[in-house]
């Protein structure tokens, strides 16, 4: 495989997952906005700009802080490098440039979720606005049945890797922003606003129904963390990512023959989650981990880089 | 064209209200069809099409960066005698292509025998002087060829144009009969229609029939200028068809005279290249030292005989306009023959007796740029305003040697669906013409371009022009 090929596909995944974590992200938000006391909405909407990390591209636009702007910005900005319309652009550009890696279906999943972007001019009411997210979601989806239809080959896992590597990073951010939600200490169990918080996060990460069947408990705090951090069964957990990224990654290099540093990190990653109780994770604070998982992301995804010569 | 009426393919010249008897049949689902239905299989062609980013892009043209080309549900077909006479003279024609380019490049006894002047080679900028002597693997050197048929009656075909550089247009071939066999499979059914699905595998043994060294398994692979040129759907298009690695000139180093490919693994050697980049920008070493699409040192590697170019550089003497009206000559100088597809009567306007002629006669005659193509540069005097027929006056008089012209043909028409029901445009035919070590090989269809405006003349994709499928058939239709 060309290594400007395996790259492609990597980074495709990178942006479709980044998309639809974006449209989650949104979604999740509107419904926090809707349940909280008013005007608190633009709390929700300052929060969804920073785990999307748009808060200075957001605040260079000279929009006022509501709920369509922001959406707006997340949604069909071609100024903010992380909208869902650029994840899309350069996911069908980097599509476009491996149609031969890709299989029919899983090309058409990509072109039409940019199709159907291509002619938006606004986001519309909030209405309008969910019927967009549903529609990404559902693209996104499409594109991973796609997937698992496609040759179980490099292309394949190329592409899950991306995905693996950028849903870690998600999740990270996710938690992170919300952190001192979590903490246990100062908790104000069952106020209502840090309820919905809490959901908000679940929501984000398709976890709310998962969370009790896990935990079978109301929700707590720092039961959420545990499922968002450490729980393999939740797919969009940091321990999910670890653990797909470790053996994409043998995949690859039992195919390959290349092995090395990225393989290395990602075991010790996958390592460090596993034997990490969540006390430890808090006793060490909450954000501290979530920085240093973060930071320890943007290693291995250099290590990728280097080790299949992008 | 003015007043006289154009041969139609399905109803004839018109005497026969029946149409020809051969596509009765044709004739019928084309009037028994409703043409709402007509358009609404039409229209969901054209939306699968661009949901598979069947496209192409228009240069020049920001907002519609990407378009899809013009589909049309009306098929055109050919009979088997038709096809038959068709490939006799196409094989005929690409055989003296290859070896003319091989005798320009090589002893030039066409010259010496004095048949056209050496100047119109030896000046001309489409001849790459430092070829000269380098003969590629195999001695082919147009592999892929597109001759541009036209049809003016029963018999009567002409060529165009030869294509022989890097023709393209066979995605439509092969996308536009998916389309056909989705949405009008009972015409499958009325007509022994021949399969052109076999096109991408006749490529592969083409390619792997040139590579330079006896490797059991050449490597062969697509080279593209990259995901914005305008044919970029076809490139991944036949790379994913062959199964072969779709490349960039940045994929791509050459080292010591040898090609390699950066992979995952390592480099890799590569035997034989198609490329889709003209010669000028295929090697800034050599060519033009801007171009960024090139692979610096790939012109040296070719010289050393350590891969092969498909098509080889230079084949663009073959199928220059100014070449063209010498082609009867060359087809009987290599074949020993008369050509059997005729040219189309051409006035050269560097010989002051043909301007004189031209110039007199700008209102009824098609005036071409020698270096032009895509349709630009072009004036089609019956169809041109006062205006327009005085500005390429004053052309033609102050640069003779840049234009050629050409009589205005009356272009067969075949039924097409427009905005006021079927109704006869005029069309061209492109086969496309395979040559490899292992012989030549025409797959039985090709790109029929159509020009959608009422009375045009124009084809082509970038003024407006749309494609049709084109049908072959087996043997006599069945009776309808």
């Amino acid at each position: 495989m060309l290594s400007r090929t395996a790259a492609s596909l990597y980074w495709l995944g990178r942006y479709v997952e980044r998309a639809e974590f974006t449209a989650r992200l949104i979604e999740a938000t509107l419904r926090l906005d809707s349940l909280s006391p008013r005007p608190a909405g633009a709390g929700a909407w300052a929060s969804a700009l920073s785990v999307a990390g748009g808060e200075g591209g957001f605040a260079a636009t000279g929009d006022a802080l509501s709920a369509p702007n922001v959406a707006r910005f997340l949604t069909l900005s071609r100024d903010n490098p992380s909208s869902i319309r650029s994840c899309l652009d350069r996911a069908r550009m980097n599509a476009k440039s491996v149609r031969t890696a890709l299989s029919r279906e899983a090309w058409e999943a990509i072109n039409r979720a940019w199709l159907g972007l291509r002619d938006r001019s606004t986001t519309g009411g909030s209405q309008a606005t969910l019927g967009l997210a549903e529609a990404i979601k559902a693209e996104a989806r499409g594109f991973e049945g796609a997937l698992h239809r496609m040759l179980r080959n490099e292309s394949n896992w190329f592409i899950r890797l991306g995905m693996a590597i950028e849903r870690g990073d998600n999740t990270a951010r996710l938690t992170d922003v919300k952190y001192h939600l979590l903490l246990p200490e100062g908790e104000k169990i069952g106020g209502p606003i840090d309820r919905d918080q809490w959901t908000t996060i679940l929501h984000t990460v398709s976890a709310v129904t998962a969370y009790r069947w896990l935990y079978r408990d109301g929700l707590k705090p720092w039961l959420v963390a545990e499922l968002l951090i450490k729980r393999a069964e939740l797919p969009r957990s940091m321990a999910a990512a670890a653990d797909e990224a470790v053996s994409l990654l043998n995949l690859l290099g039992k195919r390959t023959g290349l092995q090395g540093e990225a393989d290395r990190l990602a075991r010790r990653r996958q390592n460090a989650i596993s034997t990490a109780s969540i006390d430890t994770i808090f006793a060490q604070g909450l954000h501290e981990y979530l920085t240093a998982f973060v930071a320890e992301n943007v290693r291995l995804d250099q290590a990728i880089a280097r080790q299949f010569r992008f | 064209m003015a007043g006289r009426r154009a041969f139609d393919e399905v109803w004839g010249s018109g005497d026969d209200p029946a149409g020809r008897p051969e596509f009765a049949a044709l004739a019928q689902w084309i009037t028994e069809t409703p043409a709402a239905e007509l358009d609404r299989r039409q229209k969901a062609a054209e939306a699968a099409f661009r949901q598979l980013g069947i496209t192409f892009a228009v240069y020049g043209d920001e907002e519609a960066a990407e378009r899809i080309i013009p589909f049309d549900i009306v098929p055109r077909i050919f009979t088997a005698r038709e096809w038959e006479r068709l490939s006799e003279g196409l094989v005929q024609r690409v055989e003296a292509i290859n070896a003319f380019l091989a005798d320009v490049y090589g002893e030039r006894r066409i010259l010496a025998d004095g048949v056209l002047p050496a100047e119109l080679i030896l000046a001309n900028p489409q001849f790459r002087a430092m070829l000269a002597g380098t003969r590629p693997p195999h001695g082919i050197y147009a592999h892929i060829c597109g001759i541009d048929l036209v049809r003016t009656g029963p018999d009567q075909f002409w060529v165009l144009e030869d294509n022989a550089r890097t023709p393209s247009g066979v995605s439509y071939m092969l996308e536009n009969r998916e389309a056909m066999l989705r949405l009008c499979p009972e015409l499958f059914e009325k007509f022994p229609v021949r399969p052109v699905d076999g096109y991408p595998d006749a490529l592969h043994e083409t390619l792997r029939s040139v590579a330079p060294r006896a490797a059991s398994d050449p490597v062969c692979v697509i080279l593209t200028p990259g995901h914005y040129n305008s044919a970029f759907y076809e490139h991944s298009f036949l790379a994913d068809q062959i199964g072969i690695e779709l490349v960039e000139a940045a994929d791509l180093e050459v080292d010591d005279d040898i090609v390699w490919m950066k992979t995952i693994d390592g480099r890799v050697r590569v035997d034989v290249i198609y490329r889709r980049i003209d010669d000028d920008y295929i090697d800034p070493l050599v060519f033009r030292p801007d171009s960024l699409l090139g692979v610096p040192g790939l012109i040296a590697a070719y010289m050393a005989g350590n891969v092969t170019l498909v098509n080889a550089p230079g084949t663009g003497i073959a199928d220059d306009k100014a070449i063209y009206s010498y082609m009867p000559e060359i087809v009987r100088y290599y074949s020993g023959g008369e050509a059997k597809l005729p040219n189309v009567e051409t006035w050269r306007c560097r010989e002051p007796e043909a301007l004189r002629y031209v110039l007199d006669n700008l209102g009824e005659l098609v005036v071409k740029l020698v270096d032009g193509s895509g349709g630009y540069g072009m004036l089609v005097g019956p169809t041109a305003t006062r205006q327009q027929i005085e500005d390429f006056r004053a052309a033609l008089i102050a640069e003779p040697h840049r234009y050629i012209a050409q009589p205005t043909l009356a272009l067969s028409t075949v039924p097409t669906l427009t905005e006021t029901g079927v109704a006869p445009r005029h069309v061209d035919f492109r086969p496309f013409v395979l040559s490899g070590s292992n012989g030549v090989t025409i797959t039985p269809g090709g790109l029929t371009r159509v020009a959608l405006k009422e009375g045009s003349l124009v084809v082509n994709s970038s003024q407006g022009g749309g494609t049709k499928d084109s049908l072959i058939l087996a043997d006599m239709p069945a009776e309808a």
